[in-house]
């Protein structure tokens, strides 16, 4: 078989399960691959020898006719997720040189479901960006490209949309604390979902916003992330918010019939300023879904505007707090300090060399807004609103909507560089995508069409919590019939 | 509310990052933009709405008191910057 690196998750399985291949070509192929691809800056810590190890045991596996969901597939891992002695830096400064001692549990899942690890994955500091600029090992590309200008592949999780869009893996994880799964996912023309908060463990994944963040997995269908899904969820003892609740078989939950649903179009996500190719494409999905035997209704979200504020509270005070255990003392990067600096100078100028602009922007708006005086005024009512805000998603469920479908972005990639004049104006890239992380819903992004340069543009669809497996086989309906099989011609 | 160098110094201090005083003032209209877009959040009615403490309705597990790992210095200690004689050592502290 050639080009085994352009496979998807289910194609290898059961390639891998005939005999038709094994994990070692699959392997040896995503690895030519992500030697070709430097110029994507996806991969930025590789770990050859062990996915070899890996891919060898894998076959083993498979031979030996023990073989679990994920085994021999060669897969990557976002650099916020801790792996056993390999590099885990969240892409920041302040972790250079970490080497963690333990594995995080959705990447121990993954492996002991058989998955082989190629390497770690570019992503903004922290996670916290939405175009893999604020990164310290240098922007994230996206394989797409319609001009002579380098595309961002949105972020946070820019480096395991690029790598997968570029086939050079098979799937990859992300984390998605605003909708940075579900937004890099339709920059790419890739499938991206968030499980419902508490479905992945969040132990071992270096914190942002611990009451936002969760885990999923990017690959190129929808199948492929029913089963990348089920294979990383679990209930964690470690993780005190990880659900315990069964994991279902989401892959046989897949029988694309979704007669009778009922799928709402919020008005609220109606803004003003958007391109008319973005409208356009969440009116086909919803006739594409209507097409499917789904009844589409209007429903009103009226709280939506103001998701996207309350997280610039909520998330970078969550971050604050959360990073204060970059302190120089335990792990990571100590600044060189001069004669008499005490503790305070310690701490001060470590954070200050290790943290990039974008982290110290978040850890100080979280600081002023936990301090004393302000903490009612901001935090106490951004909770409050965001109360309100999985109230609106709790009422049109109660209503019989079973999965509401939005846009996923407000624009296609942009290039790199073009929308750091503001930094609220980098923010609003996650307006249709923060209202889901708010109310802790499961949210997919599915790849939908092109839009006039030829760039991949995503529907979202949002479901009801713990029901990725109905959301999912809604997603896959919508892929039926959306057909996206454009891929990005390789320039790199 | 508008927040004034001296503020942005202040936030600084307590978050513990160094900023040179020539940085100040750009800090200070960097948070005054996102303190603007911020600012909406007065316009919603939050009377009588509780503050979300959890956004799964769950209650956090519970476990018997008793201990589960250590014995791990090494581990612990393997990352530490600088790590002497079974501890982490920073800049004196007392003087």
């Amino acid at each position: 078989m050639s080009d085994l690196n352009k496979l998807g998750l289910a194609e290898a399985r059961d390639a891998l399960r005939k005999g038709d291949t094994t994990s070692a070509e699959l392997t040896a192929a995503c690895l030519t691959a992500i030697d070709g691809a430097g110029a994507l800056n996806a991969f930025v810590h590789h770990t050859p020898e062990i996915a070899t190890a890996q891919a060898k045991a894998a076959d083993a596996r498979i031979k030996a006719g023990d073989a679990p969901a994920m085994c021999g597939l060669p897969i990557g891992i976002k650099d916020l997720f801790c792996t056993k002695g390999v590099p885990s830096q969240a892409g920041s400064r302040i972790l250079e040189g970490f080497l963690p001692e333990y594995e995080s549990t959705v990447s121990g899942n993954l492996l002991e479901a058989g998955a082989v690890m190629l390497g770690k994955l570019n992503m903004d500091e922290f996670a916290m960006g939405s175009s893999n600029e604020t990164s310290v090992y240098g922007n994230a590309v996206n394989p797409w490209k319609v001009d002579d200008r380098a595309l961002t592949p949105g972020g946070s999780s820019g480096g395991s949309a690029s790598a997968v869009a570029a086939d050079l893996c098979l799937a990859a994880t992300g984390t998605d604390t605003g909708g940075s799964i579900r937004q890099p996912a339709a920059f790419t023309g890739i499938t991206g979902i968030k499980p419902t908060y508490g479905r992945c463990s969040r132990w071992g994944i270096v914190a942002f916003a611990s009451s936002l963040d969760q885990a999923g997995p990017m690959t190129k269908s929808v199948r492929d992330a029913a089963i990348m899904l089920e294979a990383m969820c679990s209930h964690d003892p470690k993780d005190s918010t990880s659900a315990d609740l069964p994991v279902p078989n989401f892959e046989a939950m897949l029988t694309g019939d979704i007669k009778g649903k009922k799928i709402g179009i919020p008005a609220e996500y109606r803004m003003d300023g958007m391109p008319g190719e973005i409208e356009t494409l969440w009116t086909r999905g919803a006739d594409m879904l209507r097409d499917a035997g789904a009844e589409i209704v209007d429903i009103a979200l009226p709280h939506t505007k103001y998701a996207l504020p309350a997280y610039y509270v909520i998330a970078p005070a969550e971050a604050s707090s959360n990073l204060a255990r970059y302190d120089g003392v335990r792990y990571g990067h100590r600044a060189k300090l001069d004669q008499g600096d005490g503790i305070t100078e310690m701490y001060e100028k470590t954070r200050a060399e290790g943290f990039g602009d974008e982290v110290k922007r978040r850890v100080m708006i979280g600081t002023y807004v936990l301090s004393a005086g302000f903490y009612d005024a901001y935090y106490n009512r951004a909770r409050k609103v965001r109360t309100l805000i999985k109230k609106d998603f709790e009422d049109v469920f109660a209503a019989g909507i079973d999965a509401i479908l939005t846009p996923a972005t407000p624009s296609a990639a942009f290039g790199l560089g073009e929308a750091w004049d503001d930094p609220v104006q980098m923010y609003l890239n996650d307006v249709f995508t923060v209202t889901v992380n708010m109310a802790g819903l499961p949210g997919i992004s599915v790849p939908a069409g092109l839009d006039a340069q030829g760039l991949p543009l995503g529907l979202q669809l949002i479901g009801r919590p713990w029901e990725e497996g109905d959301l999912l086989n809604t997603a896959y309906a919508l892929e039926a019939r959306a057909g996206f099989v454009a891929k990005p011609g390789k320039w790199w | 509310m508008s927040i004034d160098e001296s503020t942005a110094a202040r936030v600084a201090k307590l978050a513990r990052i160094k900023v040179e005083p020539e940085q100040l003032p750009a800090l200070a209209s960097e948070f005054n933009t996102i303190l603007g877009f911020i600012e909406q959040l007065g316009e919603v009615d939050v009377d009588g709405v509780d503050p979300m403490t959890s956004v799964t309705p769950q209650r956090l597990k519970r476990r018997v008191d008793e201990v589960t790992d250590g014995n791990q210095q090494g581990a612990v200690l393997a990352n530490a910057p600088d790590a002497r004689e079974g501890f982490f050592a920073v800049p004196k502290v007392v003087e």
